[in-house]
């Protein structure tokens, strides 16, 4: 029986030991490449033989790549911010009050979580030409943040339904309006869920793409992901296959330690919006 | 379980308390109610309209239109003439099949894998955080971060990937062995939030039941899908219904890996070519429209054929 259950052991951290190199070898070969020198880049080893940090002083001493760490950190931020704050007043609404067109909300956002963003990117690029915010932070944030509503929506709803109302009753019976029993009671309870979604909506702003290259022309406003597909190299006769895997480990490592940090809070999110439906 | 009982609670005790409220004084509660719930969503509702609603309007109006971006004085009317342009195209339909091929693949190894996942970290004994925490990791990576790591690791000279392959192996640069790849680095990025999901789903799954199942002389195969499976399909067909809109709009990994090269570009990288490369906003537009309408038509089959109940749409009933 005990060579039985060490055996199931064995298998399980095996299986275990599988999972987690599946999910991290990639992430170590970007890192690994990041710190090697120009000298060995091309020598296909998974661990650097000539360690350097040549590749991270190249990248921040170029605009290129400063500002476009700027630029994402600036418009994941803003947008975020935006899209939680919407998303909770009408989250809000959905998970607690009765009201005829709420069926109309969900549906419009469950729409727009399915809307392909390619077919949104012409018509935006003209529009935004037009109205002269092509190419700037507004630009990127409306696409952002309306993108990431959705999920903010979903997201909120599901923590709000799991608080205790009772305390919203009691609130409304000492005398306070809807209002200011969502203020004064109903948000600070909310405050881990709407930390939760924030979260998500950032990381999902962080890793947007296709908007990226699609609405910005120049370093005014194009975010890092965007930055590193059109990387030339610090000088002119380098590959610029280091500068991108570093500039790739800056961008991913501050997430990793937060998905670290918040990865109960992260799987709660991630999962309640889509199963209880 | 926990969290179901405590929201179908929370429910009970809310329309105990609507209840009487009701029956008394109605309509001024009710009203204010009513005016505030529009209130909250207003702006989100604005937003969302604003942003794609109007668009896609505006997208259907330049799709009628010869509109290159090179001679912006010579947009006129013509009609369905860039449809037919599109649909007539053998790089549309070679796009259409190409994102087809890689969407129904992806998504079905993302399905056994993320299941075999979920079930790793719904039945292991150790390390069962490491692995929860582990599997974040590509989730929260930057989707052309990895593509990167994955165009590395198979660029001959490069990569420790290519190494193991025959010499002058350039995978990358052949139809098939790039389309695989595409679909690898698509796989990777997104198996672990199909396995989050579905591990959602499987502790959904009352331990008693497969325990009678157990004591009834089903064996561990037969609990799984007679039991399990048939249980989690409400967790399993959402995530696909996600999962497959999702890689129909495939595009990161593509623009990194190959950039469209090769036969390896999908509808999303035509419509973008289209806009940028060829500055063609009436075409670009067109197939804005008809990708738009691809989507449309593969989330009418999922709720529709296979009764996906979307999300939300049980707080949507009360």
């Amino acid at each position: 029986m005990a060579g039985a259950g060490k055996r199931h052991l064995t298998r399980w951290t095996v299986v275990n030991v599988l999972v987690v190199a599946y999910a991290l070898f990639p992430v170590w070969w970007i890192v690994s490449l990041s710190f090697k020198d120009p000298s060995t880049l091309t020598d296909g080893n998974f661990i650097p033989t000539k360690w350097t940090w040549e590749n991270y002083r190249g990248i921040f001493q170029t605009s290129e790549f400063t500002r476009a760490l700027v630029n994402s950190i600036g418009i994941a931020l803003i947008a975020t911010f935006i899209a939680v704050v919407l998303g909770t007043m009408a989250a809000y609404a959905v998970a607690r009050l009765r009201f005829p067109g709420k069926r109309l909300l969900i549906g419009l956002s469950l729409l727009i979580a399915m809307f392909p963003p390619i077919s949104l990117v012409s018509p935006l690029f003209n529009i935004e030409r037009v109205l002269g915010i092509f190419d700037t932070w507004p630009g990127l944030i409306l696409p952002y943040m309306t993108f990431s509503l959705p999920l903010a929506i979903y997201t909120l709803s599901a923590f709000f339904r799991e608080i205790p109302w009772d305390l919203e009753k009691a609130a409304k019976v000492d005398g306070a309006t809807p209002a200011q029993a969502f203020r004064l009671v109903i948000a600070p309870l909310a405050a881990p869920g709407v930390f939760t979604t924030a979260i998500l909506v950032f990381i999902f702003c962080w890793n947007d793409f296709l908007f990226a290259i699609s609405l910005t022309s120049t370093e005014a406003a194009r975010t890092v992901p965007a930055a590193i597909a059109f990387f030339t190299g610090s000088s002119q006769f380098q590959q610029p296959t280091g500068s991108i895997a570093a500039a790739a480990t800056v961008i991913t490592v501050p997430i990793i330690v937060f998905v670290l940090l918040f990865q109960r809070r992260i799987v709660a999110g991630l999962t309640s919006g889509a199963v209880k439906g | 379980m926990r969290r179901t009982g405590t929201e179908e609670g929370a429910r009970a005790a809310a329309a105990g308390a609507k209840a009487p409220a009701e029956a008394g004084r109605l309509s001024e509660g009710a009203r204010q109610e009513r005016r505030l719930g529009w209130l909250l969503c207003a702006p989100a509702v604005l937003v969302m309209v604003a942003v794609t609603a109007y668009p896609i309007g505006y997208a259907v109006y330049l799709s009628l239109q010869r509109y290159d971006l090179r001679f912006p004085d010579q947009a006129e009317f013509v009609g369905l003439s860039n449809y037919g342009a599109v649909l007539s195209s053998p790089f549309w339909w070679e796009a259409f099949w190409v994102t087809l091929f890689i969407t129904v693949v992806s998504v079905t190894v993302e399905l056994v894998l993320g299941m075999a996942l979920a079930l790793v970290m719904h039945r292991t004994i150790v390390g069962r955080g490491t692995v929860r925490t582990a599997i974040l990791v590509p989730y929260g990576i930057v989707t052309v971060v990895a593509a990167f790591s994955w165009q590395y690791a198979w660029t001959p000279d490069t990569g420790y990937l290519a190494a193991l392959l025959p010499e002058g192996d350039a995978p990358l640069t052949e139809q098939w062995p790039a389309l695989g790849l595409i679909i690898l680095a698509e796989v990777w990025k997104t198996t672990p939030f199909m396995a989050l999901l579905l591990l959602a789903g499987l502790a959904l799954v009352p331990e008693e039941t497969l325990r009678a199942a157990m004591v009834d002389g089903a064996g561990a195969w037969q609990r799984f899908w007679r039991v399990t499976l048939p249980l989690m399909k409400p967790a399993i067909l959402v995530a696909l219904l996600f999962r497959t809109l999702d890689a129909f709009r495939v595009f990161d990994s593509i623009f990194i890996l190959t950039a469209g090269a090769h036969g390896t570009g999908s509808v999303s990288i035509l419509g973008y070519d289209n806009l940028f490369t060829a500055l063609n906003l009436g075409i670009g537009s067109a197939i804005s429209v008809l990708v738009f309408v691809c989507v449309a038509v593969i989330a009418f089959v999922f709720v529709r054929l296979f009764g996906a109940a979307a999300p939300g749409s049980e707080q949507g009933g009360r």
